[in-house]
C-alpha cells in the first residue's frame, strides 16, 4: 500500500456513504470531478435528515420552539463560516444560492451605485464565467468596459500587465479567481490586493475554487468582497456565501426585495433590516445552510493545512505520472506548490468528451468540456480540455486507475 | 460499451471527414454549437432544383460530432433538400451505427442534424417563406 501523507484517506472514505457505489455494473466510483461539486460525508446528510424529520420550520420570525431551534442552527452556521474564513464579525456574511449568485449581488448593489461610463472593471483570462458575464451585464449597462489580465503559456498572471492597467484612474473594481478551476494556477492574491488597494481600488476574490482546498483568511489577504459555494466543500448545493467588509456592506444597496429583509414597510417606503439580513430577502435555504455548518465542521476537524499538504501531495503525483503518457498535453503551473489539486490536459487528437466516455467504462468521473472558462479555452487555443480534480478522499491508486484507463483511450484510438 | 463506440469507421470519418471545408458560393450556411461540450458545426449548401448538389462542413469537437457530420453529408448528398424535413434522431444514430447513445452524447451525434435542418428551413425562408413556414412545423425534431 503506497503511504498517504497528510491524511488518513482510507478513514476519511468510510465517512462518504457515496464511494461505495459501483458504476457500470462492477466499476468502484472513482470520483475525480470535485472541482464541480464534491460528495457529502454522512454527518452532513444527516444535519439535513435531521432538520427536516426534528425541527424543520420558518426563522427569525416565530416564537415556538422549533423555530428557535432552526433559528439558532441556521446563524451558528454563519458564525462558523465567518471563522472558518476569519472574518471579524457574523454579520459580514451573506448567504445566496451559490457563489455566481454572490458574484450578481456584488455586481448589482455594489456595482451599480458605484461603476459610471468609461470606468473600467478588470478581471482576468482565467475567470469562469460567473466572474466575467456580471461584469459585461454591468459594463454594457453603465457604457463601463471590462478588460483582462492576461495568462502567460505556463498559467501564470500577468503581473506586469496588471500593475500597468491598475495605474489608470479608471478601474472602479479588480474581480479576480483566488485559484482557476481550469489551470489550478494560486494567484499571489495578496499581492494583488495590495497593489489595487494602493490606488484605493477594492478588490472581489473567487474563492469558489480556493477557500474549499486550502486555509483562507480575509483579513490576512485584505480582500473587500469574497464568494465561493458550499457544494465545492462537501456541503449542500444551494448555498452559496458572500463576505463583504462591514464598511463597505453598510453602504450597499439591497439587492432581492422581500420579507426578512425588512424591519417596517409602509404604503410609500420601507426601512430595511440589518446587516446581514437586508441581503437576505425571502425565506432562505435553511436546511442547507444547516448542512453547511457540518461541513464546515468536518473540515475543519480534517484540518484546511491538511487538505492542502493532502492535495499538493496527490496533485504531483499525478501531474508525474499523466506527464509520462505518450500523447499528453498539460495545462498549467507545473510546480504543485502553486497550483490545487487541479489537473487538466488533452491528449494526442482524443477530445475530451470522448475521453470522458472511456473514463465513465471504468467507473472514473472526469470532467471534459470548456469548464465555463471560454475565454480561457481561448487563450490555450483548444475548444475544450479533461480535467481531473481531487479531494480529501481520493488516493493515489484512484491516480492509477485513472492512469489505466487513459492508456486504454490510447489503445482504443490508436496512438 | 466504448470499445464499440470508437469502432474503425467513427475514427476513419473522425480523422479524415468527407466534405470538409468551405463552398464557394453556397446557397446557405448555417452554424450551432452544443453549449454543454463546445462542438462546432457549420454546413453549407449548394441547391440545384430542389436537390442537394453540394454539402460541405466545418467544425471542431468530439469524435462523434465530426463523425457523425462526415456520415451524413455523404447520405444526404445529391437528394432532394425536403428529405432532410424527414430525418430524424434514429436515422442519424442508425446511419452512425450507435443506437445506445446516453443522453449526455446523443446531443453529440445529432448537431449536424440540427444545423442542416436550420440551413434547410433558412433555404426555404429566403425563397417562399409561407411555405417555410410549413416545412418549419413539418419537420420532426428529434
Amino acid at each position: 500500500m503506497i503511504q498517504e501523507s497528510a491524511l488518513d484517506v482510507f478513514k476519511i472514505r468510510e465517512d462518504f456513504p457515496i464511494l461505495k457505489r459501483k458504476i457500470n455494473g462492477n466499476k468502484t466510483l472513482v470520483y475525480l470531478d470535485n472541482a464541480a461539486t464534491t460528495q457529502k460525508p454522512i454527518i452532513v446528510i444527516n444535519a439535513i435528515l435531521d432538520y427536516y424529520m426534528n425541527y424543520n420550520s420558518n426563522i427569525h420570525r416565530a416564537v415556538h420552539q422549533m423555530a428557535e431551534e432552526a433559528t439558532l442552527a441556521f446563524e451558528s452556521t454563519r458564525q462558523k463560516v465567518a471563522k472558518f474564513i476569519n472574518a471579524r464579525l457574523a454579520d459580514e456574511i451573506i448567504f445566496t444560492r451559490n457563489a455566481t449568485e454572490a458574484i450578481n449581488l456584488v455586481s448589482y448593489s455594489w456595482g451599480r451605485p458605484n461603476v459610471n461610463k468609461n470606468d473600467m472593471i478588470v478581471i482576468t483570462e482565467m475567470e469562469h464565467h460567473s466572474n466575467i458575464v456580471p461584469w459585461q451585464i454591468l459594463a454594457e449597462e453603465k457604457g463601463a468596459t471590462v478588460d483582462y489580465i492576461g495568462v502567460d503559456n505556463e498559467g501564470y498572471l500577468d503581473m506586469t500587465a496588471y500593475e500597468e492597467i491598475i495605474q489608470s484612474n479608471k478601474v472602479k473594481l479588480v474581480s479576480i479567481s483566488h485559484m482557476s478551476n481550469v489551470l489550478g494556477t494560486i494567484v499571489p492574491i495578496e499581492k494583488v490586493i495590495a497593489k489595487a488597494h494602493n490606488k484605493g481600488i477594492p478588490v472581489l476574490v473567487d474563492g469558489a475554487q480556493s477557500v474549499p482546498h486550502m486555509p483562507v483568511d480575509v483579513q490576512r489577504m485584505n480582500c473587500d468582497f469574497l464568494v465561493f459555494s458550499a457544494h465545492k466543500m462537501l456541503g449542500p448545493t444551494g448555498v452559496g456565501v458572500l463576505y463583504v467588509k462591514k464598511e463597505i456592506l453598510d453602504k450597499m444597496k439591497p439587492f432581492i426585495g422581500g420579507g426578512d429583509m425588512i424591519k417596517e414597510v409602509h404604503k410609500h417606503g420601507t426601512i430595511y433590516n440589518d446587516l446581514p439580513y437586508r441581503f437576505e430577502g425571502g425565506t432562505p435555504n435553511i436546511a442547507d445552510v444547516i448542512g453547511f455548518g457540518s461541513a464546515i465542521d468536518y473540515l475543519n476537524k480534517v484540518g484546511m493545512e491538511n487538505v492542502r499538504q493532502h492535495e499538493i501531495d496527490i496533485t504531483s503525483y499525478a501531474i508525474k505520472a499523466v506527464t509520462d503518457v505518450k500523447g499528453i498535453t498539460l495545462y498549467g503551473p507545473s510546480n504543485p506548490n502553486h497550483r490545487g489539486g487541479v489537473v487538466s490536459f488533452n491528449i494526442s487528437d482524443i477530445h475530451p468528451h470522448d475521453l470522458a466516455t472511456i473514463m465513465n467504462e471504468q467507473g472514473i468521473a472526469i470532467r471534459s468540456g470548456h469548464h465555463c472558462a471560454q475565454i480561457l479555452m481561448e487563450r490555450l487555443d483548444v475548444s475544450a480540455t479533461s480535467r481531473t480534480s481531487f479531494y480529501i478522499y481520493n488516493t493515489k491508486e484512484e491516480v492509477d486507475i485513472f492512469i489505466n484507463a487513459l492508456n486504454h483511450a490510447r489503445k482504443l484510438f490508436k496512438i | 460499451m466504448s470499445d464499440d463506440i470508437y469502432r474503425e469507421i467513427i475514427l476513419d470519418h473522425y480523422r479524415n471527414p468527407r466534405n470538409k471545408g468551405k463552398l464557394e458560393h453556397a446557397d446557405v450556411s448555417t452554424h450551432d454549437s452544443n453549449p454543454l461540450c463546445g462542438d462546432e458545426i457549420d454546413i453549407h449548401l449548394k441547391v440545384e432544383q430542389g436537390k442537394i448538389k453540394d454539402i460541405k462542413f466545418e467544425g471542431r469537437g468530439c469524435a462523434i460530432s465530426q463523425a457523425s457530420a462526415s456520415m451524413l453529408t455523404e447520405m444526404v448528398m445529391d437528394k432532394p433538400l425536403t428529405t432532410v424535413k424527414d430525418l430524424a434522431k434514429d436515422d442519424i444514430l442508425e446511419n452512425i451505427g450507435l443506437m445506445n447513445l446516453g443522453p449526455a452524447r446523443i446531443k453529440c451525434a445529432l448537431l449536424s442534424l440540427k444545423v442542416l435542418k436550420m440551413g434547410m428551413i433558412n433555404y426555404y425562408t429566403d425563397k417562399d417563406p409561407e411555405s417555410a413556414k410549413k416545412i418549419q412545423d413539418d419537420s420532426k425534431l428529434y
